[in-house]
């Protein structure tokens, strides 16, 4: 038996590291949503069904930039030391995931501004030069492809990126598997799947977001089975991070809000919905996006209790 | 600033200020900078600690004219420039927020705690018309003082001057009284504080519930860690696993209270197998063959069962202390009040360390010496008092050879032999220092007056008509200290700041009650300076030098037999008494002998106590340092038990006593570091006075418990380790 | 250059703290906080029990996962002692230092930026000891050049049985802890 005790006394770190609160989960959660939906900008673009009446090419860009604004907000309420947040842009520090994201995220703003000025969201019909300029880059190919290809890829790396900045964290045994960037990363488009069905007018699209989101659910169950296969086979610290989940103080939450009514609740309702058994509706859509919120918050909360 | 300009800095400044290093130029700040900014002005001042009664020399430093840091004073013997955490931590004793600010009069009832603040001249003229009074209706001895530590010096002067004889501290009959008698009746000599022992030099080193390292009594701790680095082999005797038990070759898990079946065992190996120094003894010792008939039956096999250490260990264990001797210590413990036969358990100890032939040799007792300072010179003789110390009526503890505290608090509470009316109280918190609160409480409630001179609003003070805020340590001058020790030495205590209050000196309030009390012609000097002054002038000492470091120290001295120091006893025979005829003409056992105490029954443990590093006694807790290191005590109580109750580590849960005390809520500690018998908790926690408002209802308290104690017939202490608790389940 | 390291021995070591009131006053941690700490680790079963206290602090990591990590740089190897350091200027309080440190070595201080055991470089560069290692009362620290084998922490490494904490974690740390 081993008797540890320890006098430390850091609030924010014992007994277990709780540095991050609501913002950094919330912020995670936003990065995905908006990778995804920049995927399926995208492919949107690339595919050329940004062109039909009712596409929602119209309004994702818009959303994405609101939403990751949002993001934005949220990750600067963590910081501790709120004037020096431009200090993040007067280097670049290449071993830093943090680093990496806070540069895609500045490449993120434009690449999303390019991809509205394809198709403006009404509201910006109102200034003719943006309407004129909108007409000239949509009419050539070669410029939506680029915006598209430009989406996808900034998207991608967003969603690994989200995934990266914990899964980096030696000292924390839960986010310390290569899995949780695939993981974020699944998660995000899904989540954006299942967000953008709800929104989506167009009948076509609304039946292939469903049937990707049907996809990514059915692998981001996979990825969860082998990340928890795979921490319970690691070191001694990962097997009591994964306990973690395994009866420790997540097992409930885990499995009743992430994979029971954030994953499989809403599989089965989509599967129903894509047999035309059940009609769409925003139920399972919702389910998805509250348990990729739920995912987020699990994982930091979690990972920040579990220890080496 | 460049290194050279801050050495010519340096040269140009005075005394002791020096200048703070400019930071090297840049927009950016290093991080590692040092925490002082451009431009501030850093000085030392040279003082010496009281946040116990160690007195290690130190050097405080402020920052801009405030408080920063206390550091050890290298020129100092005792600390060797080196701290306990408790004297790091006097810093918090300046900035407690709960500290008294002004003098303070009783508005209720005692033990109320309402106070209407007064000034100086309203407090001291109420205190001295009540002490005319006491002395006009029953005579000055009347009149007690309970005084614990340096500070201590002025007012007993006073009250020897108002004329009274009757002035205790806890540090005699609930600390170490029964070691220095014990030790008395057998070398003839105490083992004072600092303690004599030469820890340093120890090859082998027993320690009986001495438990250095958490008992942080400075020189003690930097001498067991360099025994220990220097190999000594070390033997630990404690129910609990302490910090020394983890430092120790042996560590002897023994059952409390049967200590004394221990050491005549050890003495029985070494006597039998004739393992004592038996040159040492031939040539010092008296009464030896009564004393080895008297041990003859306390074999190992005897102490088994009594002790629960298996013979082959006690057989080891003194096989281990014979190979070193005389380099071999049996460390003779401070506060050694525990079960009531503790003088001669103490005794038992001296002749232990007798037959090992240490006393007076390396790696055993050294000879200390103290820098000869002349008193001061010039006070008028005292009154004589009419009648004799209260507290000892018709000498029942033949051998107390110094005022006993519940001696007086029975005189109080009974008015025998003669009635006490007066209290003052000066930096002693009776009611955590004395068993049995309720005695205490009774005696209060029949004073005329109580006067309680402290720095936070202690639970004394809470039952004090009149309370008085002194200036704590790093605010005042004290007398000089110059124990005796291994190398001479004089020490100052001097302001390093200011008080930021009302808080005034111990000296001040001395002289000005002194004053009201129309005795000023027992202060011919107005100000301490001058007294200190004179008495460092009549020994032919420099006053400012002292003042610039701190300590002067002495040449040294030889210590040891060894140098060529032959040792002299002061005891009847003239030589160490293992047979001792005083005791024998008082009826009590000349040689020691084994006493049962109560073991706890069923379901109920011996409540024991002890230090923690970074407390003193329980007035550290409102100290902000400090409290940090540790806020609250926890309950160690053995693992396996704790999980018969369904306790775990974090746990509250509450101790019931047999007399129905109910302590505060106090945190479990489940551990395999202490025996399932007994329980332990640090002294000092569980404070009840609402003023110390950042130490209130923390922890439990062990005084509250202590109810029960017995009384040593030879010496008149109180063994506290005599109460058995129960485990009240708490709900939240 | 040199690459300062701390060697503690735990058989002297008591526990008392010290080290943890001295790093306070001198660097003004604020309350509520730490730059060291003590930790215990007991084994066994009553009463063959074995304990060792340690003195812990930020390992000032050969490899250290808080610099790689600081987005800003702010988290950095210092030159002086190659060790490691936040510019309090340069933090933006994102905490990740924090997550990524095994040992909970860093805080954020209320003023914002994370903090941590500096080694005490503004005493070192004076020619002074870290004030943890000065005020030991059991003089169980001790501080050097890990790199100068003839400092007293090379040798003290070489001679007696040491080890360092969460090896497994691949920090590389610096304070080797004798048993
Ligand atoms: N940090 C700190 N240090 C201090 C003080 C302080 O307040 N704070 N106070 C100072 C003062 S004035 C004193 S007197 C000393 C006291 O310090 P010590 O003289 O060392 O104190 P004790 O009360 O003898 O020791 C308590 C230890 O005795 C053990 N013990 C209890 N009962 C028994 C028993 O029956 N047999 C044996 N063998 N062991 C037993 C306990 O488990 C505990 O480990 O500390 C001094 N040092
Ligand atoms: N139950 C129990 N009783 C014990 C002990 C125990 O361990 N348990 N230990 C025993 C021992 S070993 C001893 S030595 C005694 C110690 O007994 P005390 O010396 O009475 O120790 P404390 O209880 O800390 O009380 C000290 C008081 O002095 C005040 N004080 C501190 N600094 C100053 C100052 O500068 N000026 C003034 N005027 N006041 C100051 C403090 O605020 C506090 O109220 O207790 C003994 N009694
Ligand atoms: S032992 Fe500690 S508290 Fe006592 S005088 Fe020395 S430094 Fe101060
Ligand atoms: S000051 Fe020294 S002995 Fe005390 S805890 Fe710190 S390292 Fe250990
Ligand atoms: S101990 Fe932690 S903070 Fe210190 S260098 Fe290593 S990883 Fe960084
Ligand atoms: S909190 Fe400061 S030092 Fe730590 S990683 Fe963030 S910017 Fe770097
Ligand atoms: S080296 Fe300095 S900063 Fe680091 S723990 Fe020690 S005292 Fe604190
Ligand atoms: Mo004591």
């Amino acid at each position: 038996m081993l008797e540890l005790t320890t006098t430390r006394h850091n609030h924010l770190i014992d007994p277990g590291v709780h540095v991050w609160g609501w913002e950094i989960p919330i912020y995670l959660f936003v990065g995905g949503l908006v990778a995804g939906m920049m995927v399926i900008t995208g492919y949107l673009l690339l595919t050329g069904r940004f062109r039909g009446r009712e596409s929602v090419a119209r309004s994702l860009p818009l959303i994405s930039l609101i939403v990751l604004s949002a993001g934005m907000l949220a990750l600067f309420l963590d910081l501790e030391h709120k004037l020096y947040f431009w200090r993040l842009y007067t280097t670049f520090e290449i071993t830093s995931p943090m680093s990496w994201g806070a540069w895609i995220l500045l490449l993120v703003y434009p690449a999303l501004v390019a991809a509205m000025l394809i198709r403006p969201p009404s509201i910006l019909g109102l200034w003719d030069g943006i309407v004129k300029l909108s007409g000239r880059v949509a009419a050539d190919d070669r410029s939506v492809r680029w915006i598209g290809t430009l989406n996808v890829v900034l998207g991608v790396m967003l969603g690994i990126y989200t995934g990266i900045l914990l899964s980096a964290m030696g000292s924390r045994p839960l986010w310390n598997s290569a899995l949780l960037g695939p993981l974020f990363l699944t998660s995000g488009l899904s989540g954006a799947a299942a967000f953008v069905h709800m929104i989506a007018r167009d009948r076509s699209e609304s039946d292939l977001l469903v049937r990707a989101d049907n996809g990514l659910l059915v692998v981001e169950l996979v990825i969860i089975g082998l990340f928890l296969i795979g921490m319970t086979s690691a070191s001694e610290a990962h097997i009591r991070a994964a306990g973690l989940f395994l009866g420790g103080s997540y097992t409930s939450v885990f499995w009743v809000f992430v994979v029971g009514a954030g994953i499989i609740f809403p599989l089965v309702l989509q599967l129903l919905m894509v047999r035309h058994k059940i009609r769409h509706t925003v139920v399972a859509p919702l389910l998805v996006v509250a348990g990729g919120i739920a995912l987020r918050f699990i994982i930091v909360y979690a990972g920040q209790a579990s220890h080496m | 600033m460049t290194a050279v300009s801050r050495r010519r800095f340096l040269k140009i400044s005075t005394g002791a200020t020096v200048g703070a290093v400019a930071v090297a130029g840049g927009s950016l700040r290093p991080a590692f900078s040092r925490p002082v900014e451009d431009g501030e002005v850093i000085r030392k001042i040279p003082t010496y600690c009281d946040v116990c009664f160690w007195k290690c020399g130190a050097i405080a430093y402020t920052r801009n004219g405030k408080l920063w840091k206390v550091e050890g004073n290298p020129a100092d013997p005792l600390s060797r420039g080196r701290l306990c955490p408790r004297g790091t931590g006097g810093v918090g004793a300046h900035y407690d927020p709960d500290r008294l600010r002004t003098p303070l009069i009783r508005k209720n009832n005692r033990g109320e705690e309402e106070w209407v603040a007064v000034t100086w001249d309203e407090a001291l003229t109420y205190i001295a018309e009540k002490m005319q009074a006491i002395k006009q209706q029953y005579g000055p001895e009347s009149m007690a003082l309970f005084s614990h530590g340096v500070g201590g010096t002025f007012l007993k002067h006073t009250v020897k001057a108002y004329g009274s004889p009757n002035i205790a501290a806890p540090s005699y009959a609930q600390c170490r009284g029964p070691r220095e008698v014990g030790f008395n009746l057998t070398f003839g000599d105490a083992v004072y504080s600092p303690e004599r022992t030469d820890i340093r030099n120890s090859k082998c080193l027993t320690l009986i519930g001495s438990h250095l390292g958490e008992n942080m009594h400075n020189t003690q701790v930097q001498e067991f860690a360099d025994a220990v680095g220097n190999g000594a082999s070390v033997i630990v005797v404690d129910p609990r696993f302490s910090v020394a038990a983890s430092k120790a070759k042996y560590y002897l898990p023994i059952k409390p209270g049967t200590d004394m079946a221990l050491i005549l065992a050890w003495m029985n190996v070494l006597v039998s197998e004739e393992l004592y120094d038996k040159d040492y003894v031939e040539k010092y010792g008296f009464g030896f063959d009564a004393f080895k008939a008297s041990i003859a039956g306390y074999t190992p096999e005897w102490a088994y069962p009594i002790t629960t250490i298996a013979p082959q260990v006690i057989r080891d264990t003194a096989r281990e202390m014979a190979r070193y001797a005389p380099a071999s210590l049996v460390h003779p413990g401070r506060h050694v009040t525990w079960y009531g036969d503790d003088a001669q358990r103490s005794r038992a100890i001296a002749l232990l360390n007798a037959l090992l032939g240490n006393w007076g040799r390396k790696g055993g007792f050294y000879t200390p010496t103290g820098m000869p300072v002349p008193g001061y010179d010039g006070y008028p003789a005292y009154p004589k008092p009419e009648r004799e110390h209260v507290d000892n009526p018709g000498h029942a503890y033949p051998f107390a050879d110094e005022e006993l505290t519940t001696g007086i608090r029975n005189a109080t509470i009974t008015g025998e032999p003669y009635p006490i009316k007066g209290w003052m109280v000066y930096a002693t918190n009776l009611l955590n220092a004395l068993p049995n609160q309720e005695e205490t409480i009774k005696a209060i409630q029949s004073l005329d007056l109580l006067v309680v001179v402290d720095v936070i609003p202690s639970e004394i003070a809470g039952w004090a008509d009149v309370v008085l805020p002194e200036s704590v340590y790093l605010e005042r001058y004290d007398d000089l200290n110059a124990a005796p020790f291994r190398e001479p030495f004089i020490a100052l205590r001097q302001p390093v700041v200011e008080s930021p209050d009302d808080q005034k000196p111990n000296w001040w309030i001395a002289r000005e009650l002194a004053k009201k009390l129309g005795l000023e012609r027992y202060y011919p000097w107005t100000n301490i300076e001058e007294y200190l002054e004179a008495r460092l002038a009549a020994g032919g000492y420099s006053f400012d030098g002292l003042k610039r470091d701190g300590i002067i120290n002495g040449p040294k001295i030889p210590l040891y037999i060894e140098d060529g120091l032959e040792p002299v006893f002061y005891t009847p025979s003239g030589k160490i008494e293992f047979y001792s005829t005083q005791l024998a003409e008082h009826g009590l056992d000349p040689v020691p002998t084994f006493t049962e105490h109560p073991q706890p029954g069923p379901g109920q443990f011996r409540l024991l106590f002890g230090r923690a590093p970074m407390h003193s006694f329980g007035r550290t807790q409102t100290n902000p340092l400090l409290a940090e290191m540790m806020e609250e005590n926890e309950l160690w109580i053995n693992k396996n038990v704790a999980g018969r109750y369904g306790l775990k580590s974090g746990d509250y849960t509450r101790l019931k006593n047999e007399d129905g005390v109910v302590s505060n809520r106090i945190r479990v500690k489940a551990t395999e570091r202490i025996r399932g018998d007994c329980v332990y908790m640090v002294h000092g926690f569980g404070h009840t006075a609402k003023g110390m408002r950042r130490a209130f209802g923390k922890g439990a308290s062990d005084a509250e418990l202590a109810t029960k104690y017995v009384m040593d017939p030879v010496m008149g202490g109180t063994g506290m380790n005599v109460n058995f608790v129960t485990i009240e389940l708490e709900g939240a | 250059m040199a690459r300062f390291g701390m060697v503690i021995d735990t058989t002297r070591c008591v526990g008392c703290m010290d080290c943890v009131v001295a790093c306070k006053t001198e660097n003004d941690v604020p309350e509520g906080f730490c730059r060291d700490w003590i930790t215990t680790e007991v084994k066994g079963e009553f009463p063959e029990v074995q304990m060792e206290i340690r003195s812990e602090r930020c390992n000032h990591c050969d490899n250290p996962p808080c610099v790689y990590c600081c987005p800003t740089g702010a988290s950095h190897v210092e030159e002086f002692g190659q060790t490691v350091q936040v510019t309090p200027e340069v933090c933006i309080g994102c905490k990740a230092c924090l997550a990524a440190c095994p040992y909970d070595a860093r805080f954020i201080n209320p003023k914002g930026y994370a903090d941590k055991c500096t080694f005490c470089l503004h005493r070192v560069k004076e020619g002074l000891e870290p004030a943890c290692v000065s005020v030991c009362p059991t003089q169980c620290m001790h501080f050097g050049d890990l790199d100068d084998p003839n400092s007293e922490v090379s040798r003290l490494i070489k001679s007696r049985d040491n080890h360092t904490l969460l090896p497994e974690a691949g920090t590389n740390p610096r304070i080797f802890f004798l048993t």
